[in-house]
């Protein structure tokens, strides 16, 4: 193996600039002659608008413009655009309100900008817009999911009657009446995904400028794919060409999903700069982080499981409410969807399932992709719902697993709701997890806890999903709107250094590292000798970004296929100079050789003589090695394995302790296990996070309750245990590299495991299920109601 | 406008700044120190920490005029003159215990001030406690916990006590 490339845990080479303070953030960028803009929002989450008054504003100090939804409705600019488009089982296409870059007569939820007002400095445009007069004539709100749905309920949008965006569904619904009606036994169980905020440390920020000479637009902006915001905002919103439009993504401070989106500020700076004819910086704080940035997860489902005798699975059937919340984010409606309720079948071999979601218009922050979109809320309902299968059969919790899972000699797998899996090895992973996690020595634990009066409980949970987004024709089949291969180019100098420019964005993931590695092992150059590229469309030629743990499967591929070309060329170069047939031409650990004798050429020579080409085959090949390839994945890949929780409870107080967590995952090629086992540790705290701590609380006026990190409990370093990450990979079969992806299989398999090592733990309670999070309220309560029934017991 | 004395990893600096400006205001936007970084607006996730005199601040619950003459040290003011990186900084390479970055400088600044009041030692509980002021989304606090062991040794020059572990 190559010391520094695939497989080999090497240091980040981005460290250094971030250790030392000099990473470059949005925000600590200062454009020559910036000034700032603040976003006036609504207090109220739903009104009309009958007045704003900018004119106390405007003779504030410093105060160059004030924008309002009026200025945005006369200058006839599209609405933020929606990325994904889902038909209702009558055939009928969502509901797809206008999203205006300012509120233009409405409001609709807390938060929803009404006027931008630019000014020579952020306090004074703070200042401003304390002087801005504006009256809202506050309407009935519909704040959550079953206020939305109820009889009579306000309308989010008068063109979405009963404030339903779409009711869809998929699956054979015949063939699973048909297996509830042979069933032996069924397990149901109703439960809530809880709504969550992103908060990646780094609050959003953008700076848009103008060129007054040449027509040209840059915007800086905290992104996850700035090619994605350039065609959604240049083509949909603001009618810029691309050639006119530059969007450039520096150093990102974490996305988690929350960076995918185009955001109505984006579009609002970048339309205001021609006439400010200034830089305009947007910085948002925290507070308006927690009512702009697009939240998380907010399914209710009701699910239900036909077994036969020996607890084999036979049918599934699942009724889901998704919320939107008050306008469509950019891919909101496919995650509650073909992100979601296409991976039911998870790693069972269950032959019927039928699945219905109704998705729903709320007057709240609109609601899209958090860390797994929509394959967290199927493996939580999926995984809560076999522990809870295998209480109604009296079955183990292993076991009634292992009776059920897909084997390997099903793979490629087929399931009822669309997706075929490539590859997987389910008893692997499961074993191998069961093992590290000793569970076997788990009821040993389980006593020396009661011995110390604590509740001592485990959980399982075996996952799959699919990522590594996505084949295109298959994703557009399904609505999206955009094609989401991925873009490579390599640039080799006449040295023999390279260059790597990608589509793809890293804002945690290491890929300045990862890429460097790959490139590095397939062209046999130091790592050293390999820069990484990313975040500006000025330099990158194109590319879909980073979501969907697409970088390396999608992104890597792309970079696998630009050197395959980088390679070929480089062994007719060396044919020309050893004077030989390119057949003859092998190329390995960076040498082009005479196949079967010791003459060779290093890519370095190779790569100078394509850059002086003095003796060169110049009749039949092009100077120059910098070749670029598009790669449009063959199917999704689909990442899975085992998740197992180990939790103490105090019955005095309720609170719960990770004792333990132990993760082992089949993810495909590893190209760095440090990074890998770092981006699965972080999905798992954000997994606990998700079902022991967050919660975005609406009140019934619509207001976020838990608006705030002194109120939205992010995990701390004391919530999280040592977390024990394992892999056991099979490989992808359909891309070049085997990969299948890494960031999200944290955030995906864990909260179930959490939740049933709760539901385990308070085994003697009489609890089958609980919801997130698992709050120590929720489990004093629990365990209070039945201390009387224990006595009598 | 007030006129203040700021001084900076050994530099000093006399600025104007409005009364109401906060320290990580004037250092980011004032100074162009933007290494110290602002993640919230309720002193809850640490991303600003500095240190100013002999304690460790959240230099978003500061003004920049209570900074006045005191010697202030950024992320910027870790590494020595030949660039080499201060013990904390090398160790949270060394055990990945950073990936967006973001949190990572107010991460490091806490870290050695937690270090250096535990002259004792530190167990990986009171590591999980002193963190308690400085939020990451990224790593699960996993690496931070080991590489803040790992510095523990580096910056006393001795063992960590074996009890301490």
């Amino acid at each position: 193996m190559k010391v520094d490339g695939i497989g080999a845990s090497i240091k980040r080479k981005e460290d250094l600039r971030f250790l030392s303070g000099n990473g470059k953030y949005v925000d600590d960028l200062t454009r020559p002659g910036q000034v700032y803009a603040h976003f006036y929002r609504s207090d109220v989450a739903h009104g009309v608008l009958k007045r704003v008054d900018a004119k106390a504003a405007l003779a504030m100090p410093g105060v160059l413009a004030v924008f309002t939804g009026e200025d945005i409705a006369a200058a006839k600019i599209g609405g933020v655009p929606c990325g994904w488009q889902v038909h209702s089982k009558d055939g009928s296409p969502m509901v797809e309100p206008l999203h205006p870059v300012l509120a233009i007569g409405k409001v609709r939820y807390v938060g929803d900008a009404i006027a931008m007002i630019v000014a020579e400095t952020r306090a004074q445009a703070k200042d401003a817009a304390e002087a801005l007069v504006v009256e809202i004539d506050a309407l009935p709100v519909a704040a959550d999911l079953t206020a939305a749905l109820a009889p009579g309920a306000p309308l989010v949008h008068d063109e979405a009657a009963g404030n339903v965006c779409f009711d869809w569904h998929i699956g054979d619904k015949a063939a699973v009446d048909a297996a509830f009606a042979k069933a032996h036994k069924v397990a149901k169980l109703e439960l809530v995904n809880n709504r969550l905020v992103p908060n990646a440390m780094e609050p959003r920020a953008a700076i848009a400028e103008y060129d007054t000479s040449s027509g040209d637009y840059t915007l800086h902006t905290t992104t996850q794919n700035p090619h994605v915001i350039r065609l959604l905002m240049g083509a949909f919103v603001l009618g810029i060409p691309e050639h006119k439009l530059r969007i450039v993504a520096p150093d990102v401070g974490g996305g988690f999903g929350s960076k995918i989106f185009h955001y109505a500020e984006e579009a609002a700076l970048t339309w205001a700069s021609p006439k400010i004819k200034r830089p305009i910086k947007w910085t948002s704080d925290r507070s308006e982080a927690f009512v702009t940035d697009a939240h998380g997860r907010d399914h209710i489902s009701v699910a239900e499981l036909a077994m036969d005798a020996e607890g084999r699975f036979l049918g599934l059937r699942v009724n889901t409410k998704a919320n939107m919340g008050a306008y469509l984010s950019t891919f909101a409606p496919s995650v509650p969807t073909y992100l979601s309720a296409t991976l039911l079948a998870g790693v069972y071999t269950t032959p019927a399932i039928y699945a219905e979601v109704k998705a729903v218009f709320t007057n709240t922050v609109p609601v899209d992709a958090y860390r797994g979109a929509g394959r967290p809320e199927s493996t939580y309902l999926l995984e809560r719902l076999v522990d809870i299968a295998a209480g109604v059969m009296g079955m183990d919790k292993i076991a009634i697993r292992k009776k059920n899972f897909i084997p390997n000699s099903a793979f490629p797998y087929q399931t009822p709701v669309a997706l075929q899996y490539d590859s997987g090895d389910y008893n692997a992973t499961f074993d191998a997890c069961l093992k590290a996690s000793d569970y076997a020595g788990f009821e040993t634990r389980r006593r020396a806890a009661a011995a110390r009066g604590k509740l001592r409980g485990i959980g399982i949970s075996t996952y799959v999903e699919a990522c590594g987004i996505a084949p295109s024709a298959v994703a557009g089949a399904l609505g999206a709107r955009a094609g989401l291969y991925e873009v490579a180019n390599i640039r080799v100098h006449p040295t023999g250094s390279v260059t790597v420019f990608t589509g793809t964005h890293s804002h945690g993931q290491g890929h300045e590292t990862t890429f460097a590695q790959l490139v590095a092992e397939q062209l046999g150059v130091p790592v050293e000798q390999v820069d990484v590229v990313h975040g500006d469309t000025a330099k990158i030629p194109f590319g879909m970004g980073t979501y969907g743990s697409r970088s390396l499967a999608v992104g890597g591929s792309a970079m696998v296929k630009a050197m395959d070309k980088i390679i070929l060329k480089g062994r007719k170069i060396a044919a020309h100079l050893m004077e030989t047939d390119i057949d003859d031409v092998e190329f390995k650990d960076g040498k082009f050789t005479v196949a079967g004798t010791d003459k060779s050429k290093t890519f370095g020579e190779v790569a100078l003589t394509a850059y002086v080409p003095h003796n060169y085959p110049i009749e039949e090949l092009e100077p120059g090695l910098d070749e670029t390839a598009f790669y449009d994945p063959k199917n999704f890949t689909y990442p899975g394995g085992c998740h197992i929780a180990e939790v103490e409870i105090d019955p005095d107080t309720g609170t719960v302790s990770m004792v333990g967590f132990t993760a082992v995952d089949d993810i495909g090629r590893v190209i760095n296990p440090m990074i890998v086992e770092g981006q699965v540790q972080g999905g798992i705290a954000q997994g606990i996070g998700q079902a022991l701590l967050e919660h975005a609380i609406y009140d019934e006026t619509g207001q976020l309750l838990s608006g705030s990190m002194m109120d939205y409990t992010m995990p701390r370093a004391d919530d999280i245990p040592n977390i024990l990450v394992g892999t056991e990979s099979t490989l992808c079969t359909h891309n070049p590299l085997g990969a299948k992806g890494v960031g999200e299989v944290g955030a995906i398999g864990s909260p179930p495991a959490v939740i049933n090592a709760v539901v385990d733990a308070l085994r003697d309670y009489h609890v089958t299920h609980l919801d997130m999070p698992a709050t120590p309220a929720k489990i004093w309560a629990i365990i209070e109601a039945n201390r009387p029934k224990m006595a009598a017991d | 406008m007030p006129q203040v004395k700021l001084t900076v990893n050994g530099k000093s600096h006399i600025v104007d700044v409005e009364a109401r400006t906060l320290l990580v205001e004037a250092l980011r936007e004032t100074l162009g120190l933007t290494g110290t970084h602002i993640g919230c607006d309720t002193s809850q996730c640490g991303a600003c920490v500095v240190r100013l005199g002999d304690m460790s601040v959240k230099s978003c619950s500061i003004l920049a005029v209570q900074a006045q003459g005191a010697p202030i040290t950024t992320i910027e003011g870790l590494a020595a003159a030949d660039g080499s990186l201060h013990p904390m900084q090398a160790m949270f390479r060394e055990h990945h215990a950073l990936q967006c970055g973001y949190c990572t400088p107010g991460m490091v600044m806490s870290a050695i001030d937690l270090v250096e009041r535990h002259p004792e030692g530190l167990s990986e509980a009171e590591i999980r406690h002193g963190l308690e002021g400085n939020l990451c989304r990224c790593t699960g606090y996993h690496n931070i916990v080991k590489a803040i062991a790992a510095a523990w040794p580096l910056m006393h020059e001795k063992a960590l006590p074996a009890a301490a572990e």
